[in-house]
């Protein structure tokens, strides 16, 4: 009323009084939040009840660290940002491992916490909990909202940093006064982040050094990493490789960036990469890494990696290039924009004798399992999933053995299509992320292709995919084993198996419980036509493969080794 | 190695949190960390001594600008550079020693600034090298307790 008899007509038509809690909403529908995920709590009544008729389809889970999960794999299958909710004290501490596997994967997240009244903070209040503090190295950037009148610019910054640069979650902190104070409102938005600051192009003489570099190299690699898909630039990468004609190396977050049927992909790389690319990586004389960080578990012992070989690196976070490798030619900035500029600039060049050894190494060190065993091979049920679903299904996984396999052994052609915790390594992640990219992606198949104990971690979450009718097959590739520990503990620790074989329920039972189908293999001749009844179940479809208990992962390199001293290619070529 | 680096930040609660959280994550070694005011109410200045080779100074850098409320970070490297810390120290000093005491104080253009029967406080300032010399100096009489607030810095320039 007031601000009718002050301002013009055009300003009072954008302002109002409104409640902390609905700038919230209006702010989250401004960003364009259609869906969000997220669990109740005293101090989140004032937002929940502004979003009782508010137009966003919201998931509940059964435990915050599902729904967050399911807010970053909503967000990896589409690239937009994936929102959670979660309540002060108990609900924010549970989104931390979910915050810290996003953190890690640079996926991008908003999420936000209810917190005690302000006048309370710090005095032990009843569900208080420090969560600026406790999430503060697992979130991009988080921040506490004190005064009503910074909260839709402070909304709107999370987004924005969430979305932009390196991504990553961004929490933000709301003591329930806030929710409820008013305020005047003027349509502004405004953002105030004199420290945040952008670098898209990547430097114009950067780009030209690296071409020339290109186009002199007789046998490059390029290494590409999650920040490729990130940026969605998978099709310009597509494009430079083929130009400069490149054959192309994944991590395993970067898997889906370049399709693996082409002749020119040399799948993953490192610690359970294809021997063929890291045969490749320790012989080129140019790696070409774009969106991917030197990790660990890429490089092996990182002073051999790719030691004859000069380094591009493109990337938009600059802290990461020449954190664990020195490079040769840095290039900050956006993937999709640099990688277009290059590709103008580079030459096609033939290099006929290094696309010959490649195809060499492909053929002599293929994938390889034992295909005759009368034991269901976990690797065989993934090569069965993968022809009846063309190649096509969004996957998701858990992590362990079955992770790997999932790396190895489907194909991916398309970016957004292999949804995985790389970084962190978070077991529990598959069947939530699972739900997450079917709420994204209703019209595709989603398979979360699962292990045992991972599964056991989150499966509560499968009562969330009955209750919103969610199509998605979980395929848990049970072993009876933390399989992945297990190896460890039989290649390392002398096949003590310490505490990593499990007592698992009978999952088809539970599944139906929890109103899935569930369904058991434990016949190899069965697999094809379980898999061809689960493809076509609407419900949630939860189906327990017995599978061969002690198969390893290979090839592999031990920990401390350069990648090319891997183990299990005597194995894999006693399978030929 | 020792490296100054100098970063503005927003004057917003749990910065300095955020940099100190961030320096112990990544397992930096700080020396010493002194924030103050500046001139502009917003911003603060943060002026942060670490070791380590040019590596690590490189990747502090660029962890310290990733931070979304640090503006700006400045490291010296290659600058002439006014690095100053201040200190105040308490020396035991009973009257027979205090003359001997008193010319070494002013040698080091230290300031006495409270004083009692048996003791007396200096404020000291200066490169990081004087302070620590004017210590040994003291510590034949007996240093009751020291406190210093780290190193600042400013780049003649600037
Ligand atoms: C939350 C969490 N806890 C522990 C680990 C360590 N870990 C890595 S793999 C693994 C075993 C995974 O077992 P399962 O899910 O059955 O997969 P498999 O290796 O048998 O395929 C464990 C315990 C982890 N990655 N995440
Ligand atoms: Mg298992």
């Amino acid at each position: 009323m007031k601000s009718k008899s002050k301002s013009s007509a055009a300003s009072a038509e954008n302002s109002s009084i409104k409640t902390g809690a609905q700038i919230i909403v209006d702010t989250l529908i401004e960003q364009g939040v259609d869906t969000m995920f997220g669990y109740l709590g005293g101090v989140l009544l004032p937002l929940f009840d502004r979003l009782y008729d508010a137009p966003i389809n919201f998931i509940i889970p059964r435990h915050e660290q599902g729904g967050c999960h399911m807010a970053d794999a909503y967000a990896r299958a589409t690239g937009k940002t994936g929102v959670v909710i979660a309540t002060s004290g108990p609900g924010a501490c549970n989104l931390v491992t979910g915050l810290a596997t996003a953190m890690m994967d640079s996926v991008p997240m908003v999420a936000l916490t209810g917190q005690v009244r302000t006048e309370l903070i710090g005095n032990d209040a009843f569900q208080e909990a420090d969560t600026t503090g406790i999430t503060r190295p697992v979130t991009k950037h988080n921040c506490i909202v004190k005064d009503v009148k910074d909260l839709g610019r402070t909304i709107r910054e999370a987004f924005y940093i969430a979305s932009t640069g390196r991504q990553g979650p961004v929490l933000i902190d709301l003591p329930v006064d806030v929710e409820v104070s008013k305020c005047k409102t003027d349509g502004s938005k405004k953002m105030s982040l004199p420290g945040y600051r952008l670098r898209a192009e990547g430097n114009a003489r950067q780009i030209s050094a690296a071409a020339k570099m290109i186009n002199k190299s007789n046998k490059p690699v390029l290494y590409v990493g999650g920040g490729v898909i990130s940026a969605n630039a998978s099709k310009e990468l597509r494009a430079f490789a083929e130009k400069a004609h490149l054959p192309v190396t994944m991590t395993l977050l970067g898997l889906g960036s370049y399709d693996q049927n082409k002749p020119e992909s040399l799948d993953m790389l490192g610690m359970h990469g294809s021997a063929y690319a890291n045969y490749a990586v320790q012989e080129c004389d140019l790696l070409i890494a774009v969106g991917a960080r030197f990790d660990d578990r890429v490089t092996g012992k990182v002073k051999t990696f790719a030691a004859n070989a000069k380094i591009i690196h493109i990337d938009v976070d600059p802290a990461s290039i020449s954190k664990n490798v020195s490079v040769d030619i840095p290039v900050v900035g956006d993937a999709k924009v640099i990688l277009a500029q290059l590709a103008k600039e580079v030459e096609h060049k033939e290099r006929k004798e290094w696309f010959k050894k490649i195809a060499d190494w492909k053929k002599n060190f293929p994938l390889r399992y034992d295909k005759n065993s009368t034991i269901i091979k976990p690797q065989y049920v993934i090569e069965e999933l993968y022809h009846q679903t063309k190649g096509q299904a969004i996957i998701a996984t858990g992590v362990g053995q079955h992770q790997m396999w999932a790396a190895q052994f489907y194909k991916y052609s398309k970016a957004r299509q292999f949804l995985t915790s790389g970084g962190l390594g978070t077991m529990g992640f598959g069947l939530p992320a699972a739900i997450g990219a079917q709420i994204a992606k209703p019209n595709e198949t989603v398979i979360d292709i699962d292990g045992d104990s991972s599964f056991n971690m989150t499966m509560t979450e499968l009562s969330t995919a009955v209750e919103h009718k969610l199509p998605i097959k979980v395929c848990i590739l049970n072993n009876g084993y933390m399989g992945m520990v297990r190896q460890w503990q039989e290649l390392f620790y002398n096949k003590r198996y310490s505490k990593s074989y499990l007592s698992n329920p009978d999952y088809a039972t539970v599944a139906k419980a929890l109103g899935a189908v569930g369904m058991t293999v434990d016949k190899k001749a069965d697999v094809p036509k379980t898999i061809k009844a689960m493809l076509s179940e609407k419900r949630p479809c939860v189906v327990d493969f017995k599978i061969e208990r002690e198969e390893n992962v290979w090839p592999m390199v031990p920990a401390g080794k350069s990648i090319d001293e891997m183990d299990g290619l005597d194995i894999l070529e006693s399978m030929a | 190695m020792k490296h100054i680096i100098s970063a503005l930040v927003e004057n917003k609660p749990g910065v300095l949190a955020h940099v100190a959280g961030m320096f112990a994550a990544r397992a930096f070694n700080i020396d010493s960390l002194v924030v103050g005011r500046t001139e502009d109410p917003e911003l603060s200045r943060m002026t942060i001594v670490v070791i380590g080779d040019d590596r690590v100074l490189e990747q502090v850098r660029k962890q310290l600008a990733k931070i979304v409320p640090v503006v700006k970070v400045q490291d010296f490297v290659g600058q002439p550079v006014v690095a100053r810390d201040l200190m105040l120290v308490t020396i035991s000093a009973p009257p027979a020693k205090r003359a001997e005491l008193l010319s070494l104080i002013e040698m080091f253009k230290g300031k006495v600034v409270d004083i009692g029967l048996k003791f007396i406080m200096v404020e000291i300032s200066g490169p990081e090298a004087k302070i620590d010399a004017f210590i040994s100096m003291c510590r034949p009489y007996g240093i009751k307790s020291v406190a210093r607030t780290g190193t600042i810095a400013m780049s003649r320039q600037a």
